[in-house]
């Protein structure tokens, strides 16, 4: 297969990007999309240019390390799939793709493909854990968890943290990353404690990132690798009211 | 025998073995803790969890991993689940029995008190990161899941989906954020340990790197934690993450860590076959697949028709006529030595001849496609995903593909290393798991050293030998620091004709001939002579671009590449010192006439323990004699 590429390149978080183009000419359709970039790769430091830096660690679709834009549209044209584990068969001989990097402004770009997603930690470190030590667990059968309600605490846990919901939504929100992490713990017995307390710390740290609201476009689950459902964004935000209201109760 | 190597277990009944060392154990005073600094290197279940836990103690820990988030190590992609003893399903489970099959499954090459342990504490750990909110699988009852498991003949494996590495993960990356919260922990994501900083034969510090400005920096701490996980990318082709290195390992190996059973690989039966040359790397089908998948190759060599033209009586069913009893669910070397027979003999399929089929029709015939979706369902997608066929209508093909190193930094009872003050776990080590691992074993042990053991064991050295008074300014850290820079100035100023995946790959081929599944004196030999022409050729015609003052993944990489072209000489001299085969290792030389390992006790039953002794003199061979008490070795059988 033929494919041309145009790979926006910027050299660092301060300097100004621009759009390169590449042509390869021999690229087999069982190769995953990261292959072709490495034969890229390749090719440009045999040419003494400068790879294309961008980020990714797996390679089976659950590390959330791998991200960008192809055409427009996050991780890609496959539903349910990582960059990662997009492979050439999925395009057409000779088509023109364009490659960019998440746009948010609380992903700052750090070098061509890859942006700074920190911001998403610090909104797990803001409430999303259960406070347990180690050592104070009780027995772990003494809460019987209904089998429906710990498959959609998975459901919610399959995240991979990747960033695709915030880049594609139209107001760079990390919703459906908070949402999901909230109804995870929020579903279980164990994150009962917590849980009002929970939404609230998270959706702060969220907003004080810089991410916008989520005004219901639906992009996010749309591009979700793991297909997240925006129902646990109605979850989020049904807690978050019972929240204001328990709360200013006391 | 070295000095250095002393186990430090106590002797006395296995069961209370721990127990009394962890009442010999030191304690600190809860008002002085927060005096100690410990650096942990690597935040996958090992490093998370004792970073967490020493966190909560109230260390002030500093933890540093190279992805851009501590939640995307590696252990996030283990899928199949992890192990204990709590015998909910009534099968006879036992903490004496997890211990006994995981002492047998590694061929009697482990150290009974470690492995004892190890069970012991896995019921704490399932304890634990249930209380963390870990979405286990339930029955319907309300009560913990649990499936049998890479040859276990009880059901001991808990699981969340095919996911239970990002499961457990994420519950140990939530407990490390609420210390990071908690003002305990500081992580330092996108920064790689280059080199470790010794005084007086005491870890006192790292060099690392920032990976977005390329800062060289230097850290001081009372006690170095290793977890930076495996070295299975050496073969350059594996399951593991492409960021796996050995760099952490290899740099504190030439510091003065003794580095053990560096040949014992483990190579994964069921993944799937390499489809071409600008391969990057080998997906793992979990071998939960077995349980419900028939192995078979065409009886006729060179067998071209597609799978499903093939009759059943032209069919070589091989686990199943070679294993009677254990059939398709033979322990991991074995199937994957007897998937290489059959191929090398020719009746290998796919386009390459290296791949075997994993046929569900039957299953599918006897249970219906729709419980076969519910068990496999994320599985067979992910094939289609990569293969393009669809496994419910035509069988997988499969072959073995390096996966996990049971060699690692030699440790004590107590996990620390040869140097005072490094202790290793997780992976890294090479404590449990002898010359075979069992599957959902590593989850268990990476979770056991982090939660159960290092929260103890480094309190009490920390008691014992005090403050570091080293700092950052100390001239072995400014030396060391010259070093890292002066090397990264050379990979860069080289400028030659090829890349360092052109090395790399190089490598990995010769040791996966070599050094792979079957290993002899001449292969060896031959691999001795090979890997040091290709270290010199790189260091000669490598072409790294770009500059040290930015992100660089090829400077990256060459620095990873670097070690492993150094450390691939350990990996294959340990294989050719070792004369007897053993678990993973397989030695030509030395097999029954069946074809299965023919262990040597006589002369074999230790753990080969490794200290460098400069780059112009080989390594030097020690032992730790190993003793069996309470299981005795005995010829693994699985007919
Ligand atoms: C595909 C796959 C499936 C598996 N499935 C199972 C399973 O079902 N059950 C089971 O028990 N085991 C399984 N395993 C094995 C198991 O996942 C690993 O052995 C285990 O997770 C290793 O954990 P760890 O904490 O030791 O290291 P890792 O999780 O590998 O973490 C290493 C950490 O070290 C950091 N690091 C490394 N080098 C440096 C450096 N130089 N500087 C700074 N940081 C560094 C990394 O950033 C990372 O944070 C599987 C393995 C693979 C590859
Ligand atoms: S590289 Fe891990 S999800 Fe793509």
């Amino acid at each position: 297969m033929r494919i041309r590429l145009k790979v926006w390149r910027q050299e660092s978080r301060e300097a100004a990007g621009r759009f390169e183009t590449y042509d390869l000419d021999s690229v087999n359709e069982h190769m995953s999309f990261l292959e072709m970039l490495d034969v890229l790769n390749e090719k440009l430091t045999l040419e003494g240019k400068e790879p294309v830096a961008f980020d990714h660690d797996c390679r089976e679709g659950i590390c959330g390390m791998c991200g960008f834009l192809i055409n427009g549209i996050a991780h890609g044209p496959e539903k349910g799939t990582t960059l990662c584990q997009l492979h050439m068969r999925h395009f057409q001989d000779g088509a023109e793709l364009t490659l960019e990097p998440w746009r948010a402004k609380a992903f700052p770009v750090i070098k061509d493909l890859i942006v700074d997603r920190s911001a998403l930690d610090r909104v797990i470190q803001a409430g999303g854990y259960i406070s347990v030590n180690t050592g104070s667990a009780p027995e772990a059968n003494i809460h019987p968890v209904p089998k429906d309600t710990a498959e959609k605490a998975m459901d919610a846990a399959a995240c991979i943290g990747c960033g695709a919901c915030v880049a594609a939504c139209p107001n760079a929100s990390a919703m459906l990353f908070t949402a999901a992490k909230v109804s995870h713990l929020g579903l279980m017995p164990q994150g009962q404690p917590e849980r009002m307390q929970r939404v609230k710390k998270m959706i702060a740290a969220m907003d004080a990132e810089g991410f916008g609201s989520c005004t219901n476009h639906g992009e996010c689950q749309a591009v979700c690798p793991k297909e997240i459902s925006t129902e646990f964004i109605a979850r989020l935000n049904r807690d978050l009211i019972r929240s204001a209201l328990l709360l200013t109760r006391v | 025998m070295s000095e250095k190597i002393r186990a430090t277990a106590p002797d006395g009944p296995i069961e209370t073995r721990w127990e009394r060392r962890r009442f010999e154990y030191k304690l600190v005073n809860p008002s002085n803790r927060r005096k100690y600094t410990v650096i942990v290197i690597g935040s996958g279940l090992a490093g998370a969890s004792a970073a967490a836990s020493l966190g909560e103690l109230g260390y002030r820990i500093k933890v540093f991993c190279y992805q851009d988030s501590a939640r995307r190590a590696h252990s996030i992609a283990a899928q199949g689940g992890i192990n204990a003893a709590k015998n909910y399903q009534n099968d006879n489970d036992s903490i004496f029995r997890l211990f006994y099959d995981t002492v047998k499954g590694g061929d009697f090459r482990a150290r009974e008190s470690n492995v004892y342990r190890l069970a012991q504490v896995s019921n704490n750990i399932i304890d634990q990161c249930v209380a963390q909110g870990v979405p286990f699988a339930r029955e319907y009852g309300g009560t913990l899941a649990n499936r049998s498991f890479g040859g276990a003949q009880v059901s001991r494996t808990f699981y969340a989906r095919g996911q239970t590495g990002q499961q457990l993960l994420l519950g140990a990356y939530q407990a490390l954020s609420r210390q990071v919260a908690a003002g305990t922990v500081t992580i330092f994501p996108r920064t790689e340990m280059l080199d470790l900083v010794v005084e007086k034969n005491r870890a006192v510090g790292i060099i690392a790197r920032n990976m977005i400005t390329g800062e060289i920096t230097r850290h001081a701490g009372d006690v170095v934690v290793l977890a930076s996980g495996g070295y299975g990318n050496i073969f350059f082709l594996s399951t593991n993450a492409k960021g796996c290195n050995a760099s952490a390992a290899w740099r504190s190996f030439r510091r003065g860590a003794f580095f053990a059973n560096p040949c014992f690989t483990q190579i994964h039966p069921t993944c799937i076959p390499v489809s071409g040359d600008y391969q990057s790397k080998l997906t793992l089908m979990s071998e939960s697949l077995r349980n419900d998948g028939r192995v078979w190759v065409p009886k006729k060599k060179g067998d071209k028709r597609p799978p499903n033209e093939i009759p059943e009586e032209e069919r070589d069913y091989y686990l199943e006529r070679r294993y009677p009893a254990f059939g398709n669910l033979v322990p991991r070397d074995v199937a994957s030595r007897a998937a290489k027979v059959v191929c090398d003999a020719g009746h290998g399929v796919g386009e390459s001849g290296f791949g075997v089929y994993l046929d569900f029709s039957e299953a599918i015939e006897r249970l219906g496609e729709e419980t076969i979706r519910q068990r496999y369902g994320n599985l067979f997608h992910m094939y289609e995903k990569i293969t393009g066929e669809n496994p419910y209508r035509t069988p997988m093909r499969i072959y073995p593909a390096v996966h996990y190193t049971m060699g690692g930094l030699w440790v004590d009872y107590d996990l620390m290393s040869t140097i005072d003050g490094l202790f290793v776990a997780g992976e890294a080590n090479f404590s449990d798991h002898g010359a075979n691992r069992l599957g959902a074993s590593a989850l268990m042990q990476g979770l056991a050293d982090g939660y159960f053991v290092l929260p103890y064991s480094v309190p009490n050295f920390l008691a014992t030998a005090g403050h570091s008074e080293a700092t950052p300014d100390d001239p072995e850290f400014l030396s060391a620091e010259r070093e890292v820079e002066d090397r990264i100035r050379r990979l860069l100023s080289i400028n030659g004709s090829r890349t360092v995946d052109s090395f790399h790959r190089e490598l990995g081929m010769v040791l996966w001939q070599h050094c792979g599944m079957a290993r002899n004196r001449q292969g060896l030999e031959e691999a001795l002579k090979r890997i040091p022409e290709i270290r010199a050729a790189f260091w000669k015609d490598v072409k790294v671009p770009g500059s040290a003052e930015t992100l660089n993944q090829a400077l990256e990489k060459a620095g990873r590449v670097a070690d492993f072209l150094e450390m691939a000489e350990l990996l294959c001299r340990d294989a050719l010192e070792r004369e007897e085969s053993c678990g993973c290792h397989f030695r030509e030389e030395y097999q029954t006439e069946e074809g299965e390992c023919r262990r040597n006790d006589e002369d074999f039953a230790h753990t080969a323990v490794w200290e460098f002794a400069g780059d112009e003199k080989p390594p030097v061979r020690h032992k730790e004699n190993l003793k069996f008490e309470y299981v005795k070795p005995s010829q693994r059988s699985y007919k």
